[in-house]
C-alpha cells in the first residue's frame, strides 16, 4: 500500500469513527467499536510478530494486563496523572516483553510460544495472588478516567474517539515503520531469515525489537481499557484471552496491517452475531453455553478453508 | 506429623499427580513425533475420559465396563478429529494446525458444558477401602490406581512400540515420514492411530484421576498445559522422557504447594517451562526439545 492511500484509509476510518461518536446513542454499540479498538491494537503487535518474525506468542494476555495494572494501580493507589501512568504502562509493556524475549529469541521454534505461555500463566497468578498491590481476586476499582484540562474521556462517544485515534495513531505509526529501512529489513527477514542475516541485517535484534513494540501496543490497549471500565480484575486476562488474540491476528491475517483489526472486528462480532442469533434458532436451549461451541467450530472451518485469513483472501483474489 | 512424614507425604501425592501428567504428556510426545502438531485439544480428551466414566457409571456400568468404553469413545473422537479438522489440512502451517485444535478444544469443551452443565461431579474410587500408610504417608485407594494403571499403560505402549508390527511403524514414522513412506508404511493412517491413540491416553488419565479431583467441563485445560509441560520437561519426542518429566512436574508442584505458597502450585508448571526454554537457549540442557521442522 502506497503512503498515499494509506493516509487516506486511515483519515476516512477517522472521519467514520468520528461521525459514529457523534450519531451512535446505543452505549451497546460503542462499546463494541471500542473493544474492537482495544483488541485491535494488541493483535496488531501480535500480527506484527507471528508475520514479521514468524513466531507466535501465547501470553499476550499479559501485556494487555500489565498495561492495565500498571496504569490503574499508578492513578487508583497513587494518585499518578492518568496520562503519565499510560506512558509508564506502554514502557513497562515493552520492557517485560523485552525481558522474556531476550533469551528465547536467539533460537528459533517452540521456544518463544512456550516461554510467552508460560510468563502469560505466571502473570495472571501474581495478578491474582499478589492482593495487596492487585487488589487480588475481586479486582481494582477507583481507576479515574483520562481527563485532557476539564475534559474528560468518561462517556462511550468520548471513549470511542480515544481508543479509535490511538488505534489509527499506532496504525499510522507502523505504517511509516514498514516502509522505512526497518520495514525493508523486516520484509527480508520475512522472506527469508538466513538471506537477511547474510546481507547484514541483526535479525535476533530486530525479532526482539518486534516483540517489545508488541508489548508496548498491547499494553497501551490494556491501559486504555483500565481507564475506560474504571475497575480491573483478573479474570480477563488469562490465558483464554491470549489465545483470543492470537485467533484475531490468524483471522484476519498477518498481510496487511489492518488484518489484527479486522481479526479483533470479526472476533467481537462474532461473538455478539452468535448471542443474538442463538435464541431464533434454538427456542428452548437459548442458553450462553452454545456460544462456544458454535465460536469453536467457526473458527476450526474457516481455518480448514481459509488458512491465510480473510486479509490472505484478499490478497489472493487482488 | 513429623518433617519426614510431611515429605514423604507430599512426595508420595506429588507422584500421584505427576502419573496422571505422564499419561497426558505421553498423548502429545505420540502425536507430535508423528505428527509434527501440537494437538491443543488433548486436555480435552482427559475431561471427556472423566466425564463419561461418570455419566456410564450413573447409568449403570459397572467401574471396568465403563473404564474400557471411554477409552473406546475418547479414541474413536481422537480418530475423529484427526478426519475431520488436521487431515484436511495437514500440509498447512505447524501455527494453522494449532489454531485449528484451539478451535476443536474450544468446541469439545462448549459441547462438555452444553451436555454436563458446570456443576462438578464426584466419581466413586475404583475400589472402597481405607488409605494405605506407607513410610509415613497416606495414599488413598484411588492413587495406588493411578499408580498402578500408569504404570500398566507404559509398559503396554513399550510392548506395542517395540515388540509389534503397528507400533515399529508408529515409530517410522516418528523418525522419517519419507522414508516410511517408501518403505510402504500407510503413513495417513498412522496419523490416525496416533491422534486415537492419545485420545484413549487422555481419557485415561481423566478417568483415573476424576474420583480425586472432581469432574467438571472445565478441568481440561489446565490438565493439558500440564501434560505439555511435563512433555517438553522430557523432550516432546521422547515417552520415557514425557513419563520422567510428569512426575518430576508432580513432585515439584507438591514440593512447592507444601512447602511455599498453595496459592502459585498451578504456576509451577509455567516456571519450569520458562526455566526449561531459558535451559536451553543458553545452550545448557543435555537433551534437546524439539523444535518445529526437525526431521
Amino acid at each position: 500500500m502506497t503512503a498515499g492511500r494509506r493516509w487516506a484509509l486511515l483519515a476516512a476510518a477517522a472521519v467514520l469513527i468520528g461521525a459514529a461518536g457523534g450519531m451512535v446513542r446505543s452505549s451497546y454499540v460503542l462499546g463494541m467499536l471500542i473493544f474492537i479498538a482495544l483488541n485491535g491494537m494488541a493483535a496488531l503487535g501480535l500480527s506484527l510478530v507471528m508475520g514479521f518474525a514468524g513466531q507466535v506468542s501465547l501470553g499476550q494476555a499479559a501485556f494487555y494486563a500489565i498495561g492495565a495494572y500498571v496504569s490503574g494501580v499508578l492513578t487508583a493507589s497513587y494518585g499518578w496523572n492518568g496520562w503519565l501512568s499510560m506512558a509508564a504502562a506502554v514502557l513497562a509493556g515493552a520492557v517485560s516483553a523485552f525481558l522474556v524475549g531476550l533469551p528465547v529469541f536467539r533460537l528459533s521454534g517452540l521456544l518463544l510460544a512456550m516461554a510467552t505461555l508460560g510468563f502469560g500463566i505466571i502473570v495472571y497468578y501474581v495478578l491474582v495472588n499478589w492482593s495487596a498491590v492487585t487488589g487480588g481476586p475481586s479486582g481494582l476499582t477507583g481507576i479515574p478516567p483520562l481527563a485532557v484540562g476539564g475534559f474528560r474521556f468518561d462517556t462511550d462517544a468520548r471513549m470511542l474517539w480515544l481508543a479509535w485515534g490511538c488505534l489509527l495513531a499506532v496504525l499510522g505509526l507502523a505504517g511509516n515503520v514498514v516502509d522505512s529501512r526497518i520495514g525493508r529489513a523486516l520484509r527480508a527477514l520475512h522472506g527469508s531469515p538466513a538471506a537477511a542475516e547474510a546481507a547484514g541485517i541483526a535479525t535476533t535484534r530486530l525479532k526482539l525489537g518486534v516483540f517489545a513494540a508488541a508489548g508496548a501496543t498491547t499494553a497501551l490497549a490494556g491501559a486504555l481499557y483500565a481507564h475506560y471500565l474504571t475497575f480491573i480484575n483478573p479474570s480477563p486476562f488469562g490465558f483464554a484471552f491470549s489465545v483470543e488474540l492470537v485467533v484475531m491476528v490468524v483471522l484476519g491475517g498477518t498481510a496487511s496491517l489492518w488484518g489484527g483489526v479486522l481479526g479483533a472486528a470479526i472476533v467481537v462480532l462474532l461473538a455478539e452475531g452468535i448471542r443474538a442469533l442463538l435464541p431464533l434458532l434454538s427456542a428452548s436451549h437459548a442458553g450462553a453455553e452454545y456460544e462456544i461451541v458454535v465460536f469453536g467450530l467457526v473458527l476450526m472451518t474457516f481455518m480448514i478453508l481459509l488458512p491465510g485469513g480473510l486479509a490472505g483472501l484478499a490478497r489472493r483474489s487482488a | 506429623m513429623t518433617a519426614a512424614d510431611q515429605l514423604a507425604q507430599y512426595l508420595a501425592s506429588g507422584l500421584v499427580v505427576g502419573g496422571v501428567y505422564a499419561l497426558i504428556g505421553l498423548g502429545f510426545v505420540i502425536v507430535y513425533s508423528v505428527t509434527r502438531v501440537i494437538n491443543f485439544a488433548q486436555g480435552e480428551f482427559v475431561m471427556l475420559g472423566a466425564l463419561l466414566m461418570v455419566t456410564f457409571e450413573a447409568r449403570g456400568l459397572g467401574a471396568g465396563a465403563a473404564f474400557a468404553l471411554t477409552i473406546v469413545c475418547a479414541a474413536a473422537l481422537g480418530a475423529l478429529l484427526e478426519r475431520a479438522a488436521v487431515h484436511p489440512i495437514a500440509n498447512a502451517p505447524g501455527l494453522t494446525i494449532l489454531i485449528v485444535t484451539i478451535g476443536a478444544s474450544i468446541a469439545l469443551r462448549g459441547a462438555a458444558l452444553v451436555v454436563w452443565g458446570t456443576d462438578p461431579f464426584a466419581l466413586p474410587a475404583f475400589s472402597a477401602g481405607p488409605p494405605f500408610h506407607l513410610l509415613g504417608a497416606t495414599i488413598v485407594r484411588q492413587g495406588i490406581w493411578v499408580l498402578g494403571v500408569a504404570a500398566a499403560v507404559f509398559a503396554g505402549l513399550w510392548f506395542f512400540f517395540t515388540r509389534t508390527y503397528p507400533g515399529t511403524a508408529v515409530r517410522g514414522c516418528a523418525i522419517n515420514a519419507r522414508a516410511a513412506r517408501l518403505m510402504g508404511i500407510p503413513v495417513e493412517r498412522m496419523w490416525l492411530l496416533a491422534f486415537a491413540l492419545s485420545g484413549a491416553l487422555g481419557a485415561v488419565a481423566g478417568a483415573v484421576i476424576a474420583p480425586i479431583t472432581y469432574a467438571t467441563y472445565d478441568m481440561g485445560l489446565m490438565l493439558g498445559l500440564k501434560g505439555f509441560v511435563a512433555a517438553v520437561l522430557g523432550g516432546l519426542v521422547s515417552p520415557p522422557g514425557a513419563i520422567a518429566g510428569g512426575f518430576l512436574l508432580g513432585v515439584l508442584e507438591s514440593l512447592s504447594a507444601g512447602y511455599l505458597s498453595s496459592g502459585y502450585k498451578d504456576a509451577v508448571a509455567f516456571v519450569v517451562l520458562i526455566v526449561i526454554g531459558l535451559v536451553q537457549a543458553a545452550g545448557w540442557l543435555p537433551w534437546r526439545v524439539a523444535e518445529e521442522g526437525e526431521a
